[in-house]
């Protein structure tokens, strides 16, 4: 196995996962800040190095719209889109959920208008839990290029049959270039087969999605769940499969520091790149902090977390949404932690809304400020001021 | 045809091809169409008119009208160029 | 040319649907698929066909249908065309849509697809307002027609859908109605021949919608193209091509059979009747511009 290592930013090392992945429809609307990849996926197929139909739809809805189409045919679909593009499209992404089409999207994080602003933010991606995607957060380049194989494993596994989102910063992920090792195409294609599941048969003609009583309904909306309770596990054996072909490790969350935390700080996306920069600086000056970075946010890692947060005294959130009074990561964490038998205390903080930035300097000072005063109870939602 | 009360809970909500989806949709009817055979021509337009695809058309016979599933609209009625159906209140045969 | 006899005994509409006695989209569709035959895959959305289509367990459908949200169904059909396309196989797609869905909530995903020319026949199946929901305007309601956001009667002109549609430049538009089944069953026939974006209009009478005795759907379907105020014509290679059925009627045999028309005053009577004349002129202008048109493709 010999990867080549290239310079790419977040986009074009999605554009490179896409292509590895052996998409096979693309449709696609433009929007800051994802132009860039599906630029590079229509670059690819114009060379001939990505056979895929691209269909220029009208409207990111027809985006998805016709993902699901694809789909249904048993053609590997994908899409991309950021904020306004992700709202619009919000009745396709429940159809893809509640219908078990497995779609793969590119969602570059974007702060959602009024007013305009095409700096990253994550309401957006978060607004989207409850439609039925399995949800993975990346924090570097890498990361997004091997998600985006790793996601259409997981989508298409006969036990998930769910689509999966993948999200990242948008500028700060997706227009940033790092160092990116490309997977060789045969690599790709022993880990990933092709997809084989078409629900068009002329001679049996199935009707898909009439109308449901509310008995049946009941049930088929059980049947979902338990697909997506089976997610978990299927996202676990996935990483390990990747892992022991490609050897990088990932997880449904990432631990990271050099100590056994007191306190952890817990982070998302580009804000959990900051967060590590932060727990280096404050490591080398003696402080027990640590970081847990959510990778997997639907289905969201429960137990894991509860394992993870074991001994700590507290938690602190570092939360780049907001759902009118509080930061959505927020919300989930202290909901998974309810029946733990381990309760750290939560402190919560809104950062790096509508693109604001989020400097590992400005991390480390909120932490030590905190841990003055961490055996206090936490007073609420603190809004940490961006600097620069 | 599928047997409308198994019902298939697969991995996302489809159907099965089935007559009478609806039920017996023949008790809607408030008129039902006799075909007078005296002055039938088996042209066959009622059968191909009929909106529910419920007249069956036989080589050189006339039409047969599936009565399980008429609804009664009397568009055949009123197609038939040698006005050869006539739609009879349907209570004439209520109590039988 | 369609005859009778050269017609299938096969079914693909089912009997004992839930549709309304006497509905005319039931008509269109079960003429539609007999010459369309089992290997054709529907893509509709919601409307009075995804309604009739019936309740889970059960489809009166005997071909693969996909159901769409309302509005998407274009979109959805052009994924399933490109994923057997890339696999070197065409599937045969018909995308069947309300007046509503298609001139309304679906216009832009319909458009679109006609505009990159999908590999697709669209019917939309006009009954004229939102009949599935209890007859609400849509912009295919015609002048004076009342309905449930409409009581004193439609404001507005309906909107030419056909024309717009031909007005992306596609392989084929053609109008058809329930009264000429003959007529409908050739241009589907035709339209099945071709590739490219392909549309069909057809004028479906609505018996509750409308408000008329439900053996009168075919009638009314005839009375619409003889009185002009629903033209029957073809677009083709940038030729239109006007079909005219007998001698002309007044509007005014047409709307006295409908409820919905029941209050139209004298003068939106002749309202009608005038515009209906001026359209009617207007293609005949266009018929004739356009037979000089020479397209090859």
């Amino acid at each position: 196995m010999v990867e080549q290592v290239e310079v790419l930013t977040g986009n074009a090392a999605a554009a490179y996962g896409v292509k590895l992945s052996r998409a096979q429809v693309i449709a696609a609307y433009p929007i800051t800040p994802q132009t860039t990849l599906v630029e590079r996926i229509a670059e690819f197929i114009a060379k001939g190095e990505l056979k895929a139909e691209y269909i220029k739809v009208e409207s990111e809805h027809s985006a998805l719209a016709a993902c699901i189409g694809a789909s249904l045919g048993g053609a590997r679909a994908f899409t991309a889109t950021s904020a306004q593009g992700l709202l619009l499209m919000q009745e396709m992404l429940f159809w893809a959920g509640y219908g078990r089409t497995p779609v793969v999207m590119a969602v570059v994080t974007r702060a959602i208008a009024p007013p305009w602003n095409m700096w990253s933010e994550h309401t957006d991606a978060l607004a989207q839990r409850d439609t039925g995607w399995i949800q993975i957060f990346c924090h570097n380049n890498q990361e997004v290029l091997d998600t985006i194989i790793q996601a259409y494993k997981i989508s298409e596994d006969k036990r998930v049959m769910l689509p999966v989102m993948v999200c990242f910063d948008g500028f700060e992920i997706s227009h940033t270039a790092e160092n990116v090792l490309v997977p060789e195409q045969s690599d790709v294609d022993s880990f990933l087969p092709p997809y084989n599941n078409d629900l068009i048969d002329v001679e049996k003609p199935k009707l898909l999605w009439n109308g449901v009583y509310p008995e049946d309904a009941f049930k088929f909306r059980f049947i979902f769940y338990e697909a997506a309770q089976r997610s978990l596990s299927v996202v676990e054996e996935v990483h390990y499969d990747f892992y022991s072909r490609f050897g990088r490790r990932y997880g449904a969350i990432e631990i990271y520091g050099e100590c056994e935390p007191k306190v952890f700080l817990v982070a998302m996306g580009s804000v959990a790149s900051s967060a590590k920069a932060a727990v280096d600086v404050l490591n080398r000056e003696g402080y027990p902090v640590g970081l847990i970075r959510i990778r997997l946010f639907r289905p969201f890692p429960t137990f894991e977390l509860q394992r993870a947060v074991e001994g700590a005294e507290a938690l602190v959130i570092l939360d780049r949404s907001l759902s009118f009074t509080r930061g959505i990561l927020s919300t989930e964490v202290a909901g998974a932690l309810y029946n733990a038998k381990w309760r750290p205390k939560i402190f919560e903080y809104i950062v790096g809304l509508g693109g604001a930035v989020v400097s590992h300097k400005s991390l480390v000072e909120a932490v030590k400020h905190l841990l003055a005063r961490v055996d206090e109870k936490p007073k609420g939602v603190v809004w940490l001021k961006s600097e620069g | 045809m599928v047997d409308q009360k198994v019902k298939l809970f697969d991995y996302t909500a489809y159907s099965l091809p089935a007559e009478g989806s609806a039920g017996l949709t023949g008790s809607w009817r408030a008129k039902r169409p006799i075909i007078i055979e005296v002055k039938c021509t088996k042209c066959n337009l009622c059968w191909l008119y009929c909106p529910e695809g419920t007249i069956i058309r036989k080589k050189g016979e006339v039409p047969q009208i599936d009565l399980t599933y008429c609804k009664g609209c009397g568009v055949c009625a009123n197609e038939c160029p040698s006005k050869a159906i006539v739609m009879e209140d349907e209570t004439k045969w209520l109590n039988k | 040319m369609v005859t009778i006899n050269e017609l299938t005994d096969d079914e693909f509409l089912l009997k004992g649907n839930s549709a309304c006695a006497g509905c005319g989209a039931t008509m269109a569709i079960r003429w539609v698929l007999k010459i369309l035959g089992k290997d054709t895959v529907l893509v509709m959305p919601a409307g009075c066909v995804s309604v009739f289509q019936g309740m889970f367990p059960a489809s009166a459908f005997g071909v693969p249908v996909v159901d769409s949200s309302f509005g998407a169904q274009s979109s959805f059909a052009a994924g399933l065309i490109a994923a057997y396309k890339i696999k070197g196989r065409r599937l045969k797609v018909v995308t069947l849509a309300g007046d509503g869905g298609t001139a309304d909530i679906g216009l832009h995903a319909v458009s679109a697809a006609a505009e990159r020319g999908d590999d697709v026949l669209y019917i939309c199946y006009d009954n004229e307002a939102y009949m599935n929901t209890g007859v609400q305007r849509s912009s295919l309601t015609p002048y004076g027609a009342k309905t449930g956001t409409d009581p004193k009667g439609k404001l507005e002109w309906k909107k030419n859908l056909p024309l717009i549609m031909a007005a992306h430049n596609v392989t084929y538009v053609a109008t058809a109605s329930v009264g000429y089944p003959f007529d409908l069953m050739r241009k589907v026939k035709k339209a099945a021949s071709l590739s490219g974006f392909r549309y069909i209009h057809i004028l479906t009478p609505c018996p509750p919608g409308w408000g008329f005795s439900e053996n009168l759907t075919a009638e009314l379907g005839r009375l619409a193209v003889r009185c002009g105020i629903f033209p029957l014509f073809e677009v083709e290679g940038g030729k239109l091509t006007l079909h005219k059925v007998g001698s002309r009627i007044p509007v005014r045999k047409y709307l006295e059979l409908q409820k919905r028309f029941e209050d139209l005053t004298e003068d939106q009577i002749q309202y009608i009747q005038k515009r209906v004349d001026e359209d009617l002129r207007y293609l005949e202008i266009i018929e004739k511009v356009t037979s000089e048109v020479k397209r090859d493709g």
